[in-house]
């Protein structure tokens, strides 16, 4: 079934949030990742069609605004436990993704009480010295599919920017929006995507599932594990020929996978 | 005219298959091209180069930063300046700058540029660029979605701590320091003049403006593309009320004079080319990362910059082509007078940064292109160009008599 998105306020104002709703079942909140949601989306159509799922896209995403204000770790995590209150969500399912998985952490450590189930997928936020990840700052975008995907073609076919990129005025546009999107990436992601949340996993008290695709190149298994030995009680589900977009590549595994959270 | 004798210090022992071994010049440019016994000769001998240029009568000798590049070799050009500051007695030192976002506390750079002024007696101008991404972001580590607000905080803290007599609490974002309280102070009072670097950015005008600091656009693509962004900048400056002297302005440009035009091409081409082709052979991934310009910035001038990064293709450019299109003003003394007087006629442009040491060029040739420039285009320069602001001193140093001043023992 399509989505449908709507603007909501969130802190008395001070954002304005687009989210995408859609599916029927139990509640789940899914935080995207740095590239924001694609069009038609695959992995969130494959979590509506087993939940109700309440995607709000980060201020500096689409028509998402007041990134302004967000400029710590913690100005972000303390937006997302806004936006799921503003969306009336009582312990709902929290699944994020990449560096929606920093965020959905970094709640589960701050609000151990109000999250009480969680997944992480391929998810940002911590730093191995021995498995030092790809800049993705300093990725060109031709480059990005082949950091993201198992099956590169596809995912170039996935990724196709829905324009002509040869047309200047498109790629104008496209420059400024990746620009805006990247730009609040950054404030979590750049130059090295640790904003300490290793200190702080301790806290999560959720039981925790951690999805990640074998073959991911951006961020590596050995980060899956990392994972689970600092949440207690956290599970691993790695999936066969899948990469970084493991819930875009691979959607019923994990759909498979988030069931033994119900 | 002001007159600027501008040197990048870049390193001049790129292999001549650097292009296609390396993808960039900047950021993660191995050290293995870098020797450091070659380094010794070189910083030495171009710092003679900036000597030179001040026994010329040039009114500036500039100096800047940049980071993990071989572009330009002053990680620190406020230790450049502090070498110059005790040879030199009467050239405006230039450090165009210190990048003000990247030092932790920022009140260090309000502690060395007062230095530097001290030191000079009064002959330091202060540049505040934001600097590079790939310094800036890349090389430094700043956030690219906050570098230019913490630039502005450094900016108020610096400003603040030059201009208070008590020592003051700073509870900023970015810094908080419970006792400013700069020593020394500055020689120049209120302050040295300022000269900020844009790339076209609507708020760096209007900063600008507000303070009364000269605006400085600092591009290899020469002035013909540059006059698109400078009519854009005075228009800003008629509608701010302020009036037009052309030293609110400034303009780097690269300048080779022979004895004929010919010569020109024969002595410098290479050299030129080593620039073009090395020095700025920048891989695109790190030149701007996302989040370093504003969206305000990026939608106005989307579209430009894009045009221009095709046009910046520059191993497919001749001598010829660099040439005409105004990226380098080279040739015969007269052919450089008259690209010159267009220039500052198209651009309004009091202020002048010439690039007289390019890429690889040896030292015989820069003092032979700046001895050819300083006796037969700079005096007629300033001659012919903005008399009706010929008193204008708003925006230059205001040094210490020289009856007042210490100079250094022989």
């Amino acid at each position: 079934m399509p989505l449908s998105s709507r603007l909501i306020d969130v802190a008395g104002g001070r954002a304005r949030v687009r989210v995408y709703e859609g599916g029927e079942g139990p509640p789940l909140l899914f935080l995207h990742g740095a590239g924001g949601l694609m069009r038609e989306d695959p992995f969130l159509a494959a979590l509506a069609s087993r939940y109700r799922v309440h995607a709000p896209l980060l201020p500096g995403y689409e028509d998402s605004t007041g990134e302004d204000r967000l400029r710590t770790m913690l100005d972000i995590a303390l937006h997302a436990c806004d936006v799921r209150e503003a969306l009336g969500l009582d312990k709902p399912l929290v699944c994020g993704l990449s560096m929606g998985g920093m965020i959905a952490a970094e709640m589960a450590a701050l609000a151990p009480n109000d999250i009480d189930r969680l997944c992480l997928v391929a998810s940002a936020g911590l730093w191995l010295d021995e498995h030092p990840l790809p800049d993705l700052f300093a990725l060109l975008p031709q480059e990005l599919p082949g950091y993201l995907f198992h099956d590169v073609e596809r995912g170039k076919k996935l990724m196709a920017p829905g324009g002509d990129m040869n047309d200047m005025k498109f790629l104008a546009e496209f420059m400024v929006m990746n620009a805006r999107r990247l730009g609040m990436a950054g404030k979590m992601l750049f130059p090295i995507p640790d904003r300490g949340l290793s200190d702080r996993l301790y806290r999560i008290k959720a039981r925790t599932l951690i999805v990640w695709g074998e073959n991911d190149r951006l961020i590596p298994l050995p980060y899956a594990e990392a994972f689970r030995a600092a949440i207690a009680g956290a599970r691993v589900v790695t999936v066969p020929q899948a990469g970084h977009l493991v819930g875009h590549e691979k959607p019923d595994a994990v759909l498979r996978a988030l069931a033994t959270l119900n | 005219m002001k007159f600027t004798w501008f040197h990048l210090m870049p390193w001049p022992h790129l292999p001549d298959d650097f292009r296609e071994k390396h993808r960039s010049v900047w950021v993660d440019i191995p050290t293995t091209l870098y020797e450091p016994r070659r380094g010794h000769h070189v910083y030495n001998e171009y710092l003679d180069q900036l000597e030179f240029a001040e026994t010329m009568g040039f009114d500036a000798l500039g100096v800047n930063e940049h980071h993990a590049n071989a572009y330009g070799l002053m990680p620190s050009p406020n230790l450049m300046a502090a070498a110059l500051a005790r040879r030199t007695s009467k050239a405006a030192i230039m450090v165009l700058g210190d990048s003000i976002a990247l030092y932790n506390p920022p009140i260090r750079v309000a502690e060395e540029f007062a230095m530097l002024d001290v030191l000079t007696g009064g002959r330091l101008v202060a540049g505040f660029p934001v600097g590079t991404s790939m310094d800036t972001n890349y090389a430094y580590g700043q956030i690219p979605a906050l570098t230019r607000e913490k630039y502005a905080e450094a900016h108020a803290l610096i400003m603040k701590a030059w201009r208070e007599d008590e020592p003051f609490a700073f509870n900023g974002r970015y810094t908080q320091l419970r006792y400013v309280n700069c020593w020394p102070k500055p020689v120049q009072r209120p302050r040295p003049p300022v000269f900020i670097p844009g790339g076209g950015s609507l708020e760096t005008y209007d900063f600008c403006l507000e303070f009364d600091y000269t605006y400085c656009y600092l591009s290899y693509s020469g002035y013909l593309r540059a006059k698109q962004l400078m009519e854009g900048y005075w228009e800003r400056v008629a509608k701010s009320g302020k009036d037009d002297s052309p030293y609110r302005g400034g303009f780097a440009q690269v300048i080779c004079v022979a004895e004929t035009d010919a010569e020109a091409e024969r002595l410098y081409a290479p050299h030129v080319h080593y620039f073009y082709n090395r020095c700025l052979h920048v891989y695109p991934g790190f030149a701007d990362a996302p989040g370093y310009r504003t969206i305000k910035t990026l939608q106005a001038n989307a579209l430009t910059q894009l045009s221009q990064a095709q046009l910046r293709n520059y191993p497919t450019l001749t001598w010829r082509d660099l040439v005409d299109q105004g990226y380098v003003i080279a040739g015969s003394p007269q052919t450089v007078h008259d690209r010159m007087v267009d220039l500052a006629r198209t651009l309004r442009v009091g202020n002048i940064f010439g690039l007289f040491q390019v890429g690889n060029m040896p030292a015989d040739k820069v003092r032979h292109s700046t001895q050819l420039f300083a006796e037969k285009v700079m005096p007629r320069l300033k001659a012919e160009m903005f008399p009706e602001w010929k008193n204008e001193d708003r925006f230059w140093i205001k040094p210490m008599q020289e009856s007042e001043r210490r100079m250094a023992a022989e």
